[in-house]
């Protein structure tokens, strides 16, 4: 078969069986993968480690992990190390007898034994289950420039080029060491097909702005003007975090796999409003606007105003720095209403590497005394599930609000119903 | 009966009756339980899907303008072609999302004896005339076939 694709001639001889069968499906499944979005080549994967997304040993993907095993059967192993998506299940975490049995027997009842095969495969170490691979604790962050085959944190603030690839096509790049060059590995890619005014009064949710730009531009690029005043020119600790959220929710509620803000992503920073293309349209966001956005989300719970029995934060996982935030913020909110501890279950989720750090400061013992729970579960792996669906489950999660049946309340709402004891119910 | 011409992503031939989305497909969504849960129907569980929610998939020809959500997406289309619950073909108003695209060319790579021809870029034309129950006729070629209900 011809591709258009170029192949250097070690490319083509992978291509044609030098390296055997197995192989050779894998170059030949990235090349025609490439092919369909205009590759013009494969380039070398130049990170240090690579990102996975399926990190769950879900029954209903049994042909997923056979192809591992042929991979693994072909002796051919990831090249790189790499972090995985969040474990779906931690004790610690509230559930019932039933969702107990429904999880570990029949759901992931293929979880240790894919675990296995991620160990076999090139997982970086036992604490390397976590969504945000990129926090300084788990030390799965690519530098400016780099290509890697996993997406939207990496692409926007760290300057990293990868495209939205899908799980298992992610693993192959790593396994042959090359992915296809297009979209946004191109410059070209990269350059804005919107522009987004921010015109609010108070500082966005980050969740919440992203959530309206993701639905607005699904997989096109944004370039976002008027956020310095509240985020200013610096990536530091708190604009990383917010940055972190925004861009999960751009990329759940649509399909962004890159944004730029204006004099403060490293593009935006060097390149500045030369990345906008010329025929861009604009979004103008206001605090209108948002709250639209907001009371457009569909609750799908069966009793609207039913009592919470749980509260998820962290999808994707907290920072350490939002983790001592939230301390302050549970016990200021408990201060108030009078109250020891929360009044609805709650789960903070961070990687295993931050929760450690975590442990180590003197926040973790107050948290714990507010009766909040920290956990390394995949809240969304937690959810979707005929028997969790169920819950009346509340977020200030965009994503997991919308993959599941969660409920989204901004911050602040979240922290008055799980310190107040106030009902479900806007 | 109208013909559509589109770009070929998994060549092949077939008659089915259309299913059809005007929103988005998020694959992991409506695939989900019909995997887990043994339905060879494969319904879809998309709570968010008005246009699919609790059809069946599996067999028909799937129109669509792009699938959306989860970058399991990709793998999930494989498993639901590896396992026979598959659409009878995947045809798009647009051209092919990042996660169909790797969903498509996995299943038609890795899995020898499964067929799902999948053509992309028919244009929104094709969504505005293409009706639940009507019967396609995908060719060679990426010519789609589309006349009325069986």
């Amino acid at each position: 078969m011809e591709y258009k694709v170029k192949l250097t001639d070690e490319q083509k001889a992978i291509l044609e069986g030098s390296k055997g069968e197995t192989l050779a499906k894998v170059m030949e499944s990235l090349v025609r993968y490439g092919e369909l979005f205009g590759a013009t080549e494969m380039v070398p994967i130049s990170s240090k480690f690579n990102h996975l997304v399926t990190s769950f040993g879900l029954k209903a993907l049994g042909p997923v992990y056979e192809l591992m095993d042929k991979l693994l059967e072909a002796g051919a192993p990831s090249g790189q190390k790499f972090t995985v998506d969040p474990k779906p299940l931690d004790p610690k975490v509230p559930s019932n007898l039933l969702q107990d049995l429904v999880f570990k027997k029949f759901m992931y009842s293929r979880q240790k034994d894919y675990e296995k095969q991620l160990e076999e495969l090139g997982l970086l170490s036992d604490n390397a289950f976590t969504c945000t691979c990129y926090m300084d604790e788990v030390g799965n962050k690519p530098g400016f420039g780099e290509i890697l085959s996993a997406v939207v944190y990496a692409n926007s603030v760290l300057g990293a080029r990868c495209n939205r690839n899908s799980g298992i096509i992610d693993l192959m790049g790593s396994v042959i060491g090359y992915v296809p060059k297009f979209g946004l590995l191109t410059d070209e890619g990269r350059k804005a097909d919107w522009i987004v005014e921010i015109k609010c009064e108070k500082k966005p949710e980050a969740q919440l702005l992203g959530s309206a730009i993701g639905m607005k531009v699904m997989e096109d690029v944004p370039y976002v003007v008027g956020l310095d005043k509240w985020l200013g020119n610096e990536l530091n600790d708190e604009t990383c975090t917010y940055l972190k959220d925004f861009g999960a929710a751009t990329a759940s509620n649509g399909a962004v796999g890159l944004y730029h803000i204006d004099g403060l992503t490293p593009e935006a920073v060097k390149d500045g409003k030369k990345l906008i293309k010329k025929d861009a349209k604009t979004y103008v966001i206001d605090d209108a606007e948002l709250e639209r956005v907001y009371r457009e989300y569909p609750v799908i719970w069966k009793k609207q105003d039913a009592t919470p029995k749980l509260c998820f934060m962290g999808c994707p996982h907290m920072s350490l720095q939002q983790l001592k935030d939230w301390t302050d913020k549970v016990e200021e909110g408990l201060k108030k209403s009078g109250a020891s501890k929360v009044s609805v279950p709650t789960v903070f989720t961070a990687a295993p590497d931050v929760l450690e750090a975590f442990g180590k400061t003197e926040y973790a013992d107050r948290l714990k005394a507010t009766g909040v729970i920290t956990s390394y579960i995949c809240p969304l792996m937690y959810m979707n599930n005929p028997l969790s669906e169920k819950m009346p489950v509340i977020t200030s999660s965009n994503k997991l609000r919308t993959y599941t049946s969660a409920r989204y309340y901004t911050d602040d709402e979240i922290l008055e119903q799980i310190t107040q004891n106030r009902k479900g119910g806007k | 009966m109208k013909t559509f011409q589109g770009r070929v992503v998994v060549p092949g031939r077939v008659s089915a009756e259309a299913l059809v989305s005007h929103g988005g497909l998020n694959t992991l969504a409506s695939f989900q339980k019909a995997l887990q849960f043994g339905d060879k129907k494969a319904t879809c569980g998309d709570q968010n899907n008005p246009d699919l929610y609790g059809k069946q998939m599996a067999g028909k020809a799937l129109c669509l303008p792009q699938t959306i959500g989860s970058t399991t997406g990709g793998l999930v289309l494989y498993c639901a072609c590896s396992m026979g619950r598959q659409p009878a073909c995947m045809l798009f108003s647009n051209p092919i999302d990042s996660l169909a695209g790797a969903g498509a060319v996995l299943a038609d790579v890795w899995l020898e004896d499964v067929k799902m021809p999948v053509v992309d870029s028919l244009g929104d034309e094709f969504l505005e005339y293409v009706k639940d129950g009507m019967n396609i006729i995908v060719q060679e070629e990426g010519k789609v076939l589309v006349t009325d209900a069986f």
